[in-house]
């Protein structure tokens, strides 16, 4: 895989969704494929509610800044369709790879009214268009589903690994998630992770057909 | 594939706190505050097994006069705190110049980060200039893996000198996080004694005041020499970039992006004060033009300006924040050193393709709504805001509200209700307060409410309700005891049954402590909503003295983390909700985890987002939201 260096990821979403662990694992993972890696990540009051991203600088020439300069971007990772797109808008680029969850979460001025949340088919669209390579997938549907909407970050972790976007295999990723959960939770963290992947196989094979 | 597991990221605020369990650290105080909590967090799950002493501390001053005893009495301290703590501490830490540390063959290192662009923060001010008030020598990083030799060196430096060092960070470096090498903390043994002549007297003041700045001048010398102030680059560049903290790697980044590498030197400074004056003039002989990279203000800047100036280089240009080079605010970033290069050398940089940029800003720009902060679902003080905010409306006098540091500044957010007046600094609400019930013979006719949170109450609202009792003033001071040091992380506080190495502490009684002050005491739980609503204005309507509401409710984070629960399974009966006539529960109370049905317009629970607190089965006035007792 002919990557460019440094090669920059961003992992956002909505405070309190888990984009910090989706970054601290692939990080791990690449850490020990050899790259050097930097995280920035958002704390404090943003976490409240807030639109929230990690950002991944990789490399195998040293260490960069966590902040990625405009334009940027190679993979752009979204716990929240809105949010992936706010990022692409930022770092976006015409051979840009972007990954989304397709579940909303409503910004507080959008609950009363004082803002319309878009049609989420026009964000899928959004992200479609603007996106080299795409992939919209029911991460919250499958944590959902499996006992929890918090797993919705290792399904998307799944998806990711899926889209062989980043240098690392899903399997290595998989044995990280199963180091890093709690063994109680294991079982179905995994399983969150199979379906995400099987999300982005699946997407692929109907545009493949 | 690499077998090597124990590979993990460290934080930057973690990598400093284990370079000072490298120096073999003692004692560690602070008050959390965003980037700088996690410090004194990861001493302090340290603390049993490296015999230490690691305290969240009531403020920054008590934090640094703790430290300061510990150094004097011949140990290692750290002191950790954000940029406007600082402030809080100052006046102990301009005296603890003066008379230095002793030569106990102690050492203490004041860790300040700041928080650039104030993301989470109320200002973004840049401490730096601090060291220079209170004749600190000061060092700053540039990245993750010189914070930590940085910090031990400034444990030697001090310990040399027998003074306090002051160590500046910042939020990219805090929270950012890379992977470092493992080494071994220190056991050194030490044992703490005082046999010191450490007075301030008038007229010493000017004596200490001598011996300091003669200190500060040999340390000068020894940063003219230091490894952390380096030069990188061609021979003769056309131009040497000056710079410090964040700013370095940005630099890197830009010099690379523009292609720059052969016309650009890179000189960083790690050890900025006292300023190595004669290093940097001879570094930028090489070149005709500077420009200084670092974050916020020009202080970097103006000490280059300085010693170019000293040196006879009048005709070497400058640039930077203070040139408008780079805005005078907000952090640095690659994009702003990319955009001051890119003007400096006329160089026509897109970052993306030009089409690209159209369809964002046709396209996708329109579709961007804002995403405001908001409290989190079964947050307390939502309740807290929405019966204060009914109350105040019912008293219908158009009370003055002010507000302090915590959680509840999202009152003044999209989540909140817009209902405060004034927000400044850790317990002004409370000295504002204390000077509004004061103006009724000017005519001031207005309610007081001043509200702050446990944690914050602790920290400064304490002399300003005694100030305000004794001086007759008037108010009604709400305090929001979540039992947390919530926005910052949950740390323990003087009203914590733990302390911050987990052992059991002596709670301080709020109630007691503001009733022996004198002041009229009031308990009532937030998620009784009515009840709170009728306690408020009846307390608006006494008018007199100094009342106090404590609302008690533990923060919804700390109780799901030690209950893990959803108490109540909420519902909307669809039946009686009236949707987009009333609007009440959408619209004022204005919870995530209910949102309005695009199709109906009527509410709806979104059971990944709900915590079942229950508080807005309450407030709807046609009875349709209803809770069940959650068995699961």
């Amino acid at each position: 895989m002919n990557l460019p260096d440094p090669f920059n990821v961003i992992v956002s979403g909505v405070g309190g969704q888990g984009n910090i662990l989706i970054a601290r694992l692939i990080g791990r993972v690449l850490a020990q494929n050899g790259f050097l890696v930097s995280i920035g990540e958002t704390f404090g009051a943003a976490q409240r509610g807030g639109a929230v991203f990690s950002s991944l600088r990789i490399s195998k020439k040293r260490g960069y800044s966590p902040l990625i300069p405009s334009g940027q971007g190679h993979v752009i990772v979204g716990l929240e369709p809105l949010e992936t797109l706010r990022m692409l808008s930022r770092f976006g680029n015409a051979d840009v790879t972007a990954l989304s969850n397709d579940r909303p979460v409503y910004p507080v001025d959008a609950l009363g009214g004082r803002d319309k949340y878009p049609d989420p088919k026009q964000l899928y669209a959004a992200i479609d268009k603007v996106a080299k390579h795409s992939y919209i997938v029911p991460a919250t549907e499958i944590a959902l589903q499996l006992g929890g909407a918090i797993m919705a970050n290792i399904a998307i972790l799944g998806a990711l690994a899926e889209t062989k976007a980043l240098p690392l295999e899903p399997e290595e990723v998989a044995e990280e998630v199963a180091r890093t959960v709690p063994a109680a939770k294991k079982a179905e963290n995994l399983e969150a992770f199979k379906r995400g992947a099987e999300a982005v196989r699946r997407l692929s094979e109907t545009r493949a057909a | 594939m690499n077998q090597n597991h124990s590979i993990s990221f460290t934080l930057g605020n973690e990598a400093i706190a284990r370079a000072a369990l490298e120096s073999g650290v003692n004692y560690a105080s602070g008050y959390p505050g965003t980037p700088s909590s996690e410090i004194i967090q990861e001493l302090a799950k340290q603390a049993e097994k490296f015999g230490m002493h690691v305290e969240w501390s009531t403020n920054e001053k008590v934090a640094s006069e703790g430290a300061a005893a510990a150094a004097i009495s011949g140990l290692y301290s750290l002191v950790a705190m954000k940029n406007a703590g600082l402030s809080v501490a100052l006046d102990f830490l301009t005296h603890l110049s003066l008379t230095g540390i002793g030569d106990k063959q102690g050492a203490m290192v004041l860790a300040v980060c700041d928080d650039p662009d104030a993301h989470s923060s109320g200002d973004e001010t840049d401490s730096r200039w601090i060291s220079r008030f209170a004749y600190l020598p000061l060092l700053e990083p540039g990245d993750i893996s010189e914070a930590r030799a940085m910090m031990r060196y400034a444990f030697e430096l001090s310990r040399e000198f027998g003074c306090c060092v002051m160590f500046r960070s910042y939020t990219r470096l805090s929270h950012a996080s890379s992977i470092i090498e493992p080494a071994e903390p220190a056991r050194v043994p030490r044992t703490a004694k005082t046999d010191e002549d450490m007075c301030l007297t008038p007229y010493l003041g000017k004596v200490k005041h001598a011996a300091t700045l003669e200190r500060l001048s040999l340390i000068r010398e020894r940063f003219e020499e230091s490894p952390f102030n380096r030069y990188s680059g061609p021979e003769n560049p056309e131009m040497i970039i000056v710079c410090s903290g964040g700013g370095v790697l940005c630099a890197q980044d830009a010099i690379e992006i523009l292609g720059l590498g052969a016309r650009v030197g890179v000189l960083r400074l790690g050890a900025l004060h006292p300023f190595p004056d004669n290093m940097v003039a001879n570094t930028l002989k090489k070149t005709g033009m500077a420009l200084v990279v670092e974050e916020v203000d020009p202080f970097v800047e103006v000490h280059v300006k300085d010693a170019l100036s000293t040196a006879g280089l009048r005709d070497l240009k400058v640039y930077g924040r203070e040139s408008g080079h780079i805005e005078g605010f907000g952090e640095i970033t690659p994009d702003r050193v990319v955009q001051a290069l890119s003007s400096l050398f006329k160089l026509d940089y897109q970052p993306r393709q030009a089409e690209y940029d159209e369809i964002i800003k046709r396209e996708v720009a329109p579709l961007l709504i804002d995403r405001g902060l908001a409290w989190c679902p079964g947050c307390p003080h939502r309740a807290s805001f929405y019966a204060i905010d009914r109350a105040l409306k019912a008293d219908g006098r158009r009370g003055c509200f002010t507000g302090d540091i915590g959680c509840y500044t999202l009152d003044v957010f999209p989540g909140g209700k817009y209902q405060m007046n004034m927000l400044h600094a850790m317990g002004s609400g409370a000295g504002l307060a204390g000077g509004l019930g004061q103006l009724k013979q000017f005519g001031y006719e207005q309610p007081v409410i001043s509200l702050c949170g446990d944690s914050t109450f602790f920290h400064a609202a304490i002399p300003a309700l005694i100030n305000a009792v004794h001086n007759g003033s008037s108010f009604l001071q709400v305090i929001l005891d979540n039992q947390a040091t919530a926005m910052t992380g949950f740390q323990s506080h003087p009203g914590s049954d733990v302390d911050a190495m987990g052992r059991a502490a002596v709670q301080v009684d709020l109630e007691k402590l503001c009733s022996s002050i004198g002041c009229r005491v009031t308990v009532a739980d937030p998620f009784d909503i009515a009840g709170t609503v009728k306690t408020i204005r009846n307390l608006l309507k006494e008018d007199k003295g100094v009342r106090v509401l404590i609302l008690r409710r533990t923060c919804e984070l700390v109780r799901m983390k030690s209950e893990k629960t959803i108490p109540f399974k909420m519902t909307v009966d669809q039946d009686k909700c009236r949707g987009d006539e009333c609007g009440v529960c959408l619209s004022q109370f204005r919870c995530p985890g209910l949102v309005r049905n695009p199709e109906t317009g009527q509410a709806e629970i979104r059971d990944d987002l709900c915590s079942g607190c229950g508080a807005c089965a309450q407030i709807c006035p046609f009875k349709s939201i209803n809770k069940e007792k959650n068995i699961s």
